[in-house]
């Protein structure tokens, strides 16, 4: 993982892509993107993440500039794209529907990026041998768009992206089309691309698996604001708010009012009674509501005298869902009755009966005080 | 469901076979399936194959002479064309004029008048005096055509008779390509001069056909890729404008552009009184009319296949053209034509095939030399009452269509047509 730092130097160290201020409305009255200020950093794989109309696509496309920024510059390199027009951009571009160009081969469809960048015939044969063997599509180059499965188009899409060397590439959704299964794999495959030419890649997404497979960094939208910028591990682990805490992974959430803060631990009463020791990181103070955030996995069940759980409550099992490698177990407890816990094979968690009251506990420093959204 | 083993044939359930099963359920199925498509493949063959195999055979058939003179076709035809016929010939040849009917008279005089113009007043006073001349010793038949007309001497009339006696010929189809077999030595030759009209015909009709399917594309592309780029609902009102024409007559079209370019019409007028000219602008009865008018009839059917095309494009493709550097216009051609091409085939083909059967707009807004193949078709199935080199025009315009349709289909491919 590459350092998540905003490392504003200059030269090298400079970003590639900045975004300063930037605006969108398409209808002059709702804002999709709201003052926008990102940074994409020179070789990483920046991830958009977010729910649909959440301004995510729209800062692709502006950056890609099929969009117009309303208010504010983005520039690229240090040159502002205001007035570069999307062909002089020099930025690659997958598409959710992968958008060969169906009357022309593979081989063709590589060809055009190369010809409109005026690149050398023998030069541009080896090119596209090159970005074939790089999506492992070699001897593909005769077939049609059309006589491919939706993962070889994707690759072809990829190639095609990458093949004429662009600044930075850009992917919307692009494996949104694809089987579970084919999707994962491809997830993998565009990482070891990435890793191993080296190019920026801004991704978009609402696959919040998808984007911490694969990035360095992700930015998670929402409502036309970047929520959270991070690392996947950060982001997973460290959730600054209610809403990144609920979109990225499974979540528990507690909600209350806060009592007390005192040095790195906070009390929240919840609406059942309950006092909750919990680490604050995003509350307004004494007296404001606050959501508790919990990861299933680190709730302790049935914890013995040897443990370090320094909050331990009661709770009702209500439904037990045996998943393979873990049993999901939803239980009732502090007044949320869709509490998730799991259990990994092997540790007991199939020898519960509906209905049993069990004992639960975690570490306070894991349980989050987050803003009450 | 059983097997014999002997017979290794699949029983059903009830002890019949199962392929017959099979067939009796199906058959009830393709006995309404045949019986919804009759109507149509009845009125297809009634009004459209039967008509037009009559006529095409009206254009190779010659029947006047073996008609009404069976006798002498007959013997003529036995003739080697050298020197003159047998006297029996022309003896039986005078026997048939005297017991022709009048109308048996006319249709032959009218025909053999094809071969040779005056043969009709020659033959109508050889008619006069067939009874007599039937009459006369087998030595003395010659002299005696002749005393009645001394053209008979020149054997190039009896030539005639025998060229026009056989019931099928190509003398029509010929005539409609301005050729003709000349009459000694059978070799098809170019007619005078003077007398050569239809490939003068054809060319322009197929000249028109071109300039009005140019125009058409020029005009139509710009509507369609508006029509399809533009949100539904307004697309969908501009669909209507488009098809506006379709619901006045071809005839009121046509006429109404009769009184908008004639000398004192709307837009002489308005182009006199913003001073964009001074004198009244020939924009009627001549080809720029025809041009006008018949680009704006045909227009609908060059939008509507290529906006059904362009509408099925993926929008995304033009981004993605520019976003791998491609300039608007290049993405244009590259990307988004070639993938217009199925509409674009479609659309020229419609326009180019129904503009080569144009004839009332033509004949309404253009000048005499603007008159496309279909109104000499009419004039000779019409007013001269020659059905046979009718027929022969309609096999040629037929054959034009056919052989456009030939090169569409080796360059376009007509299995990739889309008309909608």
């Amino acid at each position: 993982m590459t350092d998540s730092g905003h490392n504003r130097g200059a030269g090298a160290n400079e970003p590639l892509v900045r975004f300063e201020n930037v605006q969108k409305t398409y209808d002059g009255e709702i804002l999709v993107v709201k003052d926008l200020n990102l940074d994409v950093e020179r070789g990483e794989f920046l991830t958009l993440l977010g729910p649909s109309g959440s301004g995510k696509t729209t800062t692709l496309m502006m950056l890609a500039g099929f969009e117009s920024a309303t208010h504010g510059d983005i520039t690229l390199d240090g040159q502002s794209l205001k007035s570069v027009p999307p062909h002089k951009r020099n930025i690659g571009m997958v598409f959710q529907n992968y958008a060969l160009f169906p009357h022309m081969t593979v081989h063709e469809n590589l060809a055009f990026p190369l010809q409109c960048h005026g690149v050398d015939k023998s030069e541009q044969e080896a090119k596209i041998a090159d970005a074939m063997a790089m999506v492992e599509l070699t001897g593909f180059e005769r077939r049609r768009p059309g006589q491919l499965s939706g993962g070889q188009q994707q690759r072809v899409a990829l190639a095609r992206a990458l093949v004429f060397q662009p600044q930075i590439v850009l992917m919307d959704e692009p494996l949104g089309a694809l089987d579970k299964q084919l999707r994962e794999q491809m997830q993998i495959e565009m990482k070891h691309i990435h890793e191993n030419i080296g190019l920026t890649f801004v991704y978009v997404t609402h696959d919040q698996s998808e984007a911490l497979t694969m990035s360095n960094r992700i930015a998670v939208f929402n409502d036309g604001i970047i929520q959270q910028l991070d690392d996947p591990e950060t982001l997973y682990e460290k959730p600054k708010n209610a809403f990144v805490a609920e979109f990225i992974g499974e979540n528990n959430k507690l909600i209350g009012t806060v009592k007390d803060v005192s040095g790195d631990r906070c009390t929240v009463e919840l609406e059942s009674g309950e006092m909750i020791k919990a680490l604050p990181v995003n509350i307004g103070g004494v007296g404001e509501k606050s959501v508790l955030s919990l990861r299933p996995e680190v709730i302790t069940v049935e914890p013995g005298a040897d443990n370090t759980c320094d909050d331990i409550h009661t709770a009702t099992v209500r439904e037990l869902i045996y998943m393979g490698d873990h049993t999901r177990v939803r239980v009732e407890t502090c007044g949320n009755d869709d509490f998730v816990i799991k259990m990994p094979r092997g540790s007991g968690g199939r020898s519960f009966d509906v209905g049993q009251d069990i004992k639960i506990g975690w570490h306070s420093q894991d349980c989050r005080a987050l803003d009450a959204a | 469901m059983a097997s014999t083993a002997e017979t290794d044939v699949m029983i059903a359930a009830d002890g019949v076979p199962l392929k017959t099963k099979l067939r009796r359920a199906e058959r009830m199925r393709k006995i309404w399936a045949l019986g919804l498509i009759a109507p149509l493949f009845i009125f297809i063959v009634g009004g459209f194959i039967i008509p037009i195999i009559s006529l095409m055979t009206l254009s190779v058939e010659d029947p006047e002479i073996p008609d009404a003179l069976p006798r002498t076709a007959e013997a003529f035809s036995e003739w080697d064309g050298k020197d003159y016929p047998s006297t029996e010939s022309m003896i039986i040849f005078a026997e048939e004029l005297a017991a022709a009917s009048r109308g048996e008279f006319g249709r032959v005089s009218k025909r053999l008048n094809y071969e040779i113009s005056g043969f009709k007043s020659m033959l109508k006073a050889t008619a006069r005096a067939a009874d007599d001349l039937a009459l006369l010793p087998a030595d003395e038949i010659l002299q005696g055509y002749i005393d009645i007309d001394k053209d008979w001497e020149d054997q190039a009339y009896w030539r005639a008779v025998k060229n026009a006696s056989s019931p099928y010929s190509d003398y029509y189809v010929l005539w409609a390509l301005d050729l003709k077999r000349d009459g000694e030595s059978r070799e098809i030759v170019s007619v005078d001069e003077g007398r050569a009209v239809y490939v003068e015909v054809l060319i322009r009709t197929i000249e028109i056909s071109v300039a009005v399917t140019i125009l058409c594309f020029i005009m139509g592309l710009p509507v369609a890729y508006l029509l399809a780029t533009l949100p539904t609902a307004k697309s969908n009102l501009l669909l209507i404008l488009v098809l506006l024409p379709f619901w006045t007559s071809l005839l009121v079209r046509t006429t109404s552009w009769l009184v908008l370019l004639q000398n004192e019409g709307l837009v002489n007028d308005l182009g006199i009184w913003i001073g964009l000219w001074n004198e009244p602008l020939e924009l009627v009865r001549n080809r720029l009319g025809v041009y006008i008018a018949m680009t704006h009839i045909l227009l609908p059917f060059m939008v509507l296949p290529m906006f059904s095309v362009m509408k099925s494009i993926n929008p995304w493709h033009m981004r993605a053209a520019a976003s791998l550097g491609a300039p608007g216009w290049k993405a244009f051609l590259k990307v988004y034509m070639p993938q217009c091409m199925p509409g674009v085939g479609a659309g020229t083909l419609l326009v180019f095939i129904l503009s080569l059967g144009y004839y009332i707009t033509p004949a309404l807004v253009g000048g005499p030399d603007d008159q496309m193949v279909s109104y000499w078709i009419v004039q000779n199935m019409g007013r001269n009452a020659n059905w046979g080199l009718g027929a022969a025009l309609s096999l040629i315009l037929l054959g034009i269509t056919m052989v456009m349709f030939f090169i569409y289909n080796r360059f376009v491919g007509i299995d990739n047509l889309k008309v909608n």
